[in-house]
């Protein structure tokens, strides 16, 4: 049995006395510790699909199924690492995360079981320095390094990451995918990774899963990428099997699924 | 039209990038001249100087217009001087106790504060609370806006007589007054503020599953605070425009029917003391909820 199973999904928005069908038959299974991107033309739909497995959207047909028991509500067992961070600006760092280890692990450890585990993980985002400031204080990165901390110390089942350094610099960037990829490395999470961009997608994925246009958007090609883990981003620039990998996700994007401007 | 003026809380600032790691080769470092910075007590006394003497100036050259006007004695209306001389006690002395009436203005003014704290306090609690779930429907604040809209523009003394024949005392009738007047600018504030929350704060408590209760303390206050102290700021500038209306009808010793008796009993100059004390008090109360406002929105208006 898998560990995600997206069954024949669709999802429908109607707005006033229009619907439009944004997503049409999603199929998709995703494997315990299994690291997969999502890559699309923007305003295909990718978000919807995302929001759609974390329960922050209801889907319209079909199911998705965590563990054999079907998603309908939002939870802590699929955290979400949102495009902007969205931290809450009155708390510090460490607050932000408090919030969450509080709320998740009320229960189940004690006070100072939590606090060591919150420090925990900002040291695995390498944070702990600035557990103190507020969001405000601190860099668009480290933002973001402090909403992953934050998904991570739910111990989520999966990890749903949505653009989650699209708004960052390239230099950064790069820190970044590095950090994600030593975090899975060492815990082995279940991660679902949206993107815009082909070389993160295939650094850093096990397996890019390509949308076709919208409307009606659904899968159009599932490309694993067999390359050994850890893997440098330096040695695999002239690697054959990076290059092949990164050269399909380039025709399927730009020849056969080409961006047109919707027409309406 | 809106009384509101409603704080945005405005969107976080762009990505920075992270520092670099260190070139190899230390950088020299170049020392600039420093200019020299004048000393502590200078910078102060040029601040006081530039905030504190315009109005100074301005204040006595009123007092003076006000004197030589008013001088030639055809008019009923006190100078300043003759303020001065006929109610010299209540000036210096704000807390003189001679009679169960026959006391300080910093006595009369506590007793009104008192009202208007317990009246407000009132309106701050349940008026948060209701702006809250109004805030969180739709339906409910479309249902109920228009409605809390015609009711602010009521003025505070229409209230009194409902309120007289509901309580049949003047006591809790007054603290009532106070309580309607400011109740409508936090309820709707309050709303606002909470209809304004980000969808991403709402998907956060979502993916935690925070309960209605968590939700409020956590997420809704703290998001909504800068939108909540400004309806309280308009409330408390209500509250006290009210209190001492209501007094004057009410009686008691508080301020506003100190000048009601005083106007009985042709005591001009010690109105204008009053009038005084009413505006200072006044202007206090609205800089106070302004400062208590910034400190606890701090985080949310980055
Ligand atoms: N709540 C909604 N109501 C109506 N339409 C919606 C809603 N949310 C999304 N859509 C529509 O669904 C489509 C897909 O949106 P979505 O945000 O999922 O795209 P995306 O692939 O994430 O784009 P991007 O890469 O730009 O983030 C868009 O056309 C959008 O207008
Ligand atoms: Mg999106």
């Amino acid at each position: 049995m898998s560990y995600l199973k997206i069954d024949r999904v669709g999802k429908t928005f109607a707005t006033g006395n229009r619907s439009v069908e944004v997503l049409a038959d999603i199929r998709l299974t995703i494997e315990k510790g299994e690291f997969v991107s999502i890559i699309g033309h923007s305003g295909c739909g990718k978000s919807t699909l995302l929001n759609l497995i974390a329960g922050l959207t209801e889907v319209t047909s079909g199911g998705i199924l965590l563990e054999g028991r079907e998603v309908n509500a939002p939870g802590p067992e699929r955290a979400v690492v949102f495009q902007n961070h969205s931290l809450l600006p009155w708390l510090s760092v460490y607050d932000n995360i408090r919030l969450a280890v509080d709320k998740v692990f009320a229960a189940s450890r004690s006070r100072r079981e939590r606090h060591d585990w919150i420090l925990h993980n900002l040291d695995l985002v390498q944070m702990t320095h600035a557990k103190d400031k507020r969001p405000g204080e601190i860099s668009g990165g480290m933002k973001q390094r402090v909403g992953i901390a934050r998904a991570l110390a739910m111990e989520p089942k999966i990890l749903l990451l949505d653009e989650p350094f699209g708004a960052l610099d390239a230099l950064t960037r790069a820190h970044l995918q590095d950090a994600v990829m030593q975090i899975h490395a060492r815990l082995g999470n279940t991660m679902l990774m949206i993107t815009h961009d082909v070389d993160e997608a295939v650094l850093l994925a096990d397996r890019i899963v390509m949308m076709t246009n919208g409307p009606s958007a659904t899968i159009g090609e599932v490309l694993s990428v067999p390359l050994d883990r850890p893997r440098d981003r330096i040695a695999l620039a002239s690697d054959p099997g990076y290059l092949r990998a990164r050269e399909a996700v380039l025709r399927f994007l730009y020849e056969r699924h080409r961006f047109v401007e919707a027409a309406e | 039209m809106s009384v509101s003026t409603l704080r945005k809380p405005s969107a976080a600032p762009g990505p920075v990038p992270a520092a670099v790691e260190a070139p190899a080769a230390p950088a020299r470092v170049l020392s600039l001249p420093r200019p020299a910075r004048p000393p502590a007590l200078a910078v102060l006394l040029r601040l006081l100087a530039e905030r504190l003497l315009p109005p100074l100036v301005v204040f006595a050259a009123l007092l003076l217009a006000w004197q030589a006007a008013f001088s030639g004695g055809s008019s009923g209306l006190p100078t300043p001087a003759a303020v001065w001389q006929e109610s010299r006690e209540l000036i210096l002395d704000p807390f003189f106790v001679y009679g169960t009436q026959d006391i300080g203005l910093g006595w009369r003014v506590l007793t009104s504060l008192e009202r208007v704290a317990m009246g407000f306090g009132l309106a701050a609690v349940i008026g948060v609370g209701t702006g809250a779930v109004i805030g969180q429907s739709v339906w409910l604040m479309r249902g109920l806006d228009p409605i809390f809209q015609v009711l602010r523009t009521v003025p505070p003394l229409a209230w009194l007589p409902i309120s007289l024949a509901a309580f049949m005392d003047s006591r809790p009738s007054a603290i009532f007054v106070i309580f309607i007047t400011a109740i409508w600018p936090i309820i709707i504030n309050t709303a606002a503020g909470v209809r304004a929350i980000p969808q991403d704060y709402r998907n956060v408590a979502a993916v935690l599953r925070l309960n209605q209760l968590e939700f409020f303390w956590k997420i809704m206050l703290p998001a909504a605070a800068p939108y909540i102290f400004s309806g309280l700021r308009i409330g408390i500038g209500l509250a006290w425009l009210a209190i001492v209306a209501a007094e004057m009808l009410t009686g008691g010793v508080g301020i506003g029917f100190f000048i009601w008796d005083a106007w009985n009993s042709s005591r001009l100059t010690d109105i204008i003391v009053a009038l005084v004390y009413i505006g200072a008090v006044g202007f206090l109360l609205d800089r106070l909820v302004g400062w208590l406002g910034r400190v606890v929105s701090r985080g949310t208006a980055v």
